[in-house]
């Protein structure tokens, strides 16, 4: 199953290598992983995707709660959450093709934010499988170039990840 | 008042109530060398090279309870230590182990003796850090000790420049430390403890599995306590031994791969199985799918959650403090009505007998060739059953552990979770020096000993009469089993040619060196060795070379599958 894990981290050198070399270490695959510093500058917050079963999960979280910097883990896949990433797709925007690129992220109410003669840059977010649907709606020969956030996630409500 | 970062690192240890420091120097850890030439509160000794340093730490660190300390230069001092706090790591060991490293300004630029020792220490440390500002040096050097020394506990590398260790600043050491990210649980959860003690006084075929985790919460005595109130059979890992006394009757023997008959049939077909700082590993019980039995239920004690439902399903988890947990446990049995149903216990009991009475350790004691049981024996009879016992990695150390009934825990001392080869003498120096005037016998095997003889030096420097006790087989003996019995007898490298004469090797360092050929010698050199308590005694015991451990569980193969002699 996939789980997305949200985790706050002392905001010191080194921290996210302790993070990436315990999934490597132990084998447990990395879907996508993001990290930034949070509104407390002593603390970032990570979100990692993961698709294991629900043993394998457990131990993930075991160890990284067992990581001396960090602070806090949830596993948000266990109650109300809500999801994002942002993508940021180049394509090519030609002739009849810059009509079609546009209303194609009105579909997908994407944002167009980098223009130029032949390109555009089209911003969008939504959950994953909504990212993965507009490049697949996309004419493969329009994509030149997409770059992602990775998921990141939050708990509904009063479900809060602080400390 | 200001002090140096070498000042800070010398007075931090100090605060710390140091008595050894093992190292080496080298260019950036000069500075410290400098202060620690100045004071005369804690000792420095000198090993001989820096994987020496961490195992001496470490072995000084199990025989006392304390944390060990090692300080090693940058990039090759700090490349020697791994092995030895890879060591340390799986077998939960407390140690602090400062390296030096190039000036802040040069990190990064490939400097002379650079290495990014937080980068390749990180997967084999509790936790590591490199101090950047000597602002934040000795709240540092507090946390790596804390670290250290709680929870399940293990290495800390605190990685100093050089630079920081020339700046100065305001030296204050904190009392306490407290940290938001770290707060280790000591005491188990109530409720889970309760529906444990119900589990374990409704069991009609118990059995107690204990592990390091017995030893490192010094719950010894606890224990005991416990087992005896309950009547019930004990085992215990190669990490474990001593918790529990192993000449009492309830006491099976060691389990796992070169564990005993008993204790592994026991294991395999008890239905409550209570887990005491154990955890459950590939050579205690073989294959996880052979071990998981129907209807057993599994009781798992430990200080660390991520150990638990590791590799089997638990019914009954309780985080914390092994010592702190079994006397809860022990509170609620006493005051219980219940008891164990005595018939069904009686009935539990004749079967263990049954398998006992196999007699897995039995060896040839005809033999006109020195066994290496038979030295292990005559060495428990001539100790008396207290000496210190380090091993190496090989058939000697499970002949050792087999074979040397300890009776207090921290007696025995050898690496079982990386299994390093060269951990026996430096270890039993740090040995030494926690006990100055106990016997400590280092068994070892002539490929082992090989991997740190240097340490010969450092035991004349320090006066260490340790004694040296060589199951000298001319193979890599525990290879050599491997290939006889998994290779057709193809022994490939395992063969040990080209062997210096260790008596006379021992002497070249200024010790004492005897070779023993024959089984009637044995006891007498083990007598006259021990005599003399003020000498490194080497005695090189030429044993049986076809000699196997027995019995033993073929990798990936289940507990009630061991192969007996
Ligand atoms: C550093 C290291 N290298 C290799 C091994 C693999 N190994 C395990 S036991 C063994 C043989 C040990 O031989 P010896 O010390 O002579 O002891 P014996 O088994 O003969 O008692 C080897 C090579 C190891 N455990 N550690």
């Amino acid at each position: 199953m996939r789980h997305i894990i949200s985790l706050l981290m002392e905001n010191e050198s080194g921290a996210l290598s302790r993070v990436a070399g315990l999934f490597s270490a132990r084998g447990y695959n990395i879907e996508s992983l993001n990290v930034a510093p949070t509104e407390d500058e002593t603390l970032s917050r990570m979100t990692i995707v993961t698709r294991d079963s629900d043993e394998v999960v457990e131990q993930i979280m075991k160890q990284l709660n067992k990581l001396v910097d960090v602070v806090k883990v949830v596993d948000l896949s266990e109650g109300l959450h809500i999801e994002r990433e942002m993508m940021l797709v180049k394509v090519k925007a030609e002739g009849i093709w810059r009509e079609e690129m546009k209303r194609m992220a009105d579909i997908f109410r994407g944002r167009i934010i980098g223009v130029t003669e032949n390109t555009y840059i089209i911003e969008l977010t939504g959950a994953v499988s909504k990212l993965d649907a507009f490049l697949e709606a996309l004419e493969t020969g329009a994509i030149i170039e997409t770059v992602r956030t990775g998921t990141s996630g939050i708990g509904r409500g009063d479900w809060v990840l602080k400390v | 008042m200001e002090l140096t970062g070498a000042e800070i690192v010398v007075r931090c240890l100090q605060e710390e109530g140091v008595e050894f420091l093992f190292g080496y120097p080298g260019g950036a850890v000069l500075n410290i060398y400098d202060e620690i030439y100045k004071q005369n509160v804690f000792k420095h000794v000198l090993v001989r090279h820096e994987q020496a340093a961490v195992h001496a730490a470490d072995g000084y660190s199990r025989a006392s309870g304390r944390t060990g300390v090692a300080l090693v230069t940058s990039g090759p001092g700090a490349t020697n230590a791994v092995t030895g706090i890879a060591t340390a790591y799986m077998d939960s060991v407390p140690l602090v182990v400062i390296t030096g490293q190039v000036s802040v300004p040069a990190i990064g630029l490939d400097a002379f003796q650079e290495v990014d020792t937080v980068g390749i220490t990180r997967p084999c440390v509790k936790h590591n850090f490199l101090v950047k500002d000597v602002k934040d040096l000795a709240a540092t050097l507090k946390k790596a000790f804390y670290i250290a020394s709680t929870g399940r506990p293990g290495p800390v590398v605190v990685d100093v420049p050089k630079d920081v260790t020339m700046h100065k600043t305001e030296f204050s050491y904190p009392k306490e430390i407290s940290l938001r990210s770290y707060n280790p649980v000591i005491k188990g959860h109530d409720g889970q403890i309760k529906k444990a003690v119900q589990m374990i006084l409704g069991a009609k075929r118990p059995m107690i599995y204990t592990g390091g985790g017995v030893i490192l919460s010094n719950a010894a005595e606890v224990l005991n306590k416990l087992v005896r109130q309950l009547g019930y059979p004990c085992t215990s890992t190669l990490m474990g031994l001593g918790g529990y006394p192993s000449p009492d009757p309830l006491f099976l023997g060691m389990l796992g791969m070169h564990g005993t008959f008993e204790a592994n049939m026991a294991m395999q077909h008890c239905d409550v199985l209570v887990a005491i700082g154990a955890r459950f590993d590939d050579r205690v019980i073989g294959n996880p799918e052979h071990f998981y039995q129907e209807g057993r239920q599994i009781i798992h004690i430990d200080i660390d959650p991520a150990s638990i439902a590791k590799r089997v399903k638990v019914d009954v988890p309780i985080v914390g403090d092994v010592g702190e947990v079994l006397r809860e446990m022990l509170k609620l049995i006493q005051a219980s009505h219940e008891k164990p149903e005595p018939a069904a216990l009686k009935t539990w009991w004749t079967q263990i007998e049954l398998w006992r009475s196999r007699n897995c350790l039995k060896y040839d004691t005809s033999s006109l060739l020195i066994k290496p049981q038979y030295v292990v024996e005559k060495l428990y009879e001539v100790t008396e059953g207290k000496a210190f016992v380090t091993s190496d990695v090989g058939q000697h150390q499970m002949w050792a552990a087999q074979f040397y009934p300890f009776d207090q825990p921290r007696r025995w001392i050898n690496s079982g979770g990386l299994g390093t080869m060269g951990f026996g003498l430096p270890s039993a120096m740090g040995v030494q020096f926690a006990h100055p005037d106990a016997a400590v016998a280092c068994i070892t095997g002539e490929g082992s000993i090989q991997m740190n003889i240097q340490e010969l030096s450092t035991c004349k420097q320090f006066n260490l009469p340790l004694k040296i006790i060589l199951l000298n087989n001319r193979y890599l003996g525990m290879v050599r089993q491997w290939q006889e019995f998994f290779y057709g007898n193809r022994y490939s490298e395992s063969y040990m040619d080209a062997l210096p004469d260790f008596a006379k090797l021992a002497e070249s360092y200024g010790h004492i060196g005897m070779r023993i050929d024959k089984p009637g010698d044995v006891e007498g050199a083990l007598k006259e060795a021990f005599a003399l308590k003020e000498r490194l005694v080497f005695l090189d015991f030429q044993t049986d070379q076809s000699e196997n451990v027995y019995p033993m569980i073929p990798g990936g193969k289940g507990l009630s599958e061991m192969i007996l002699v």
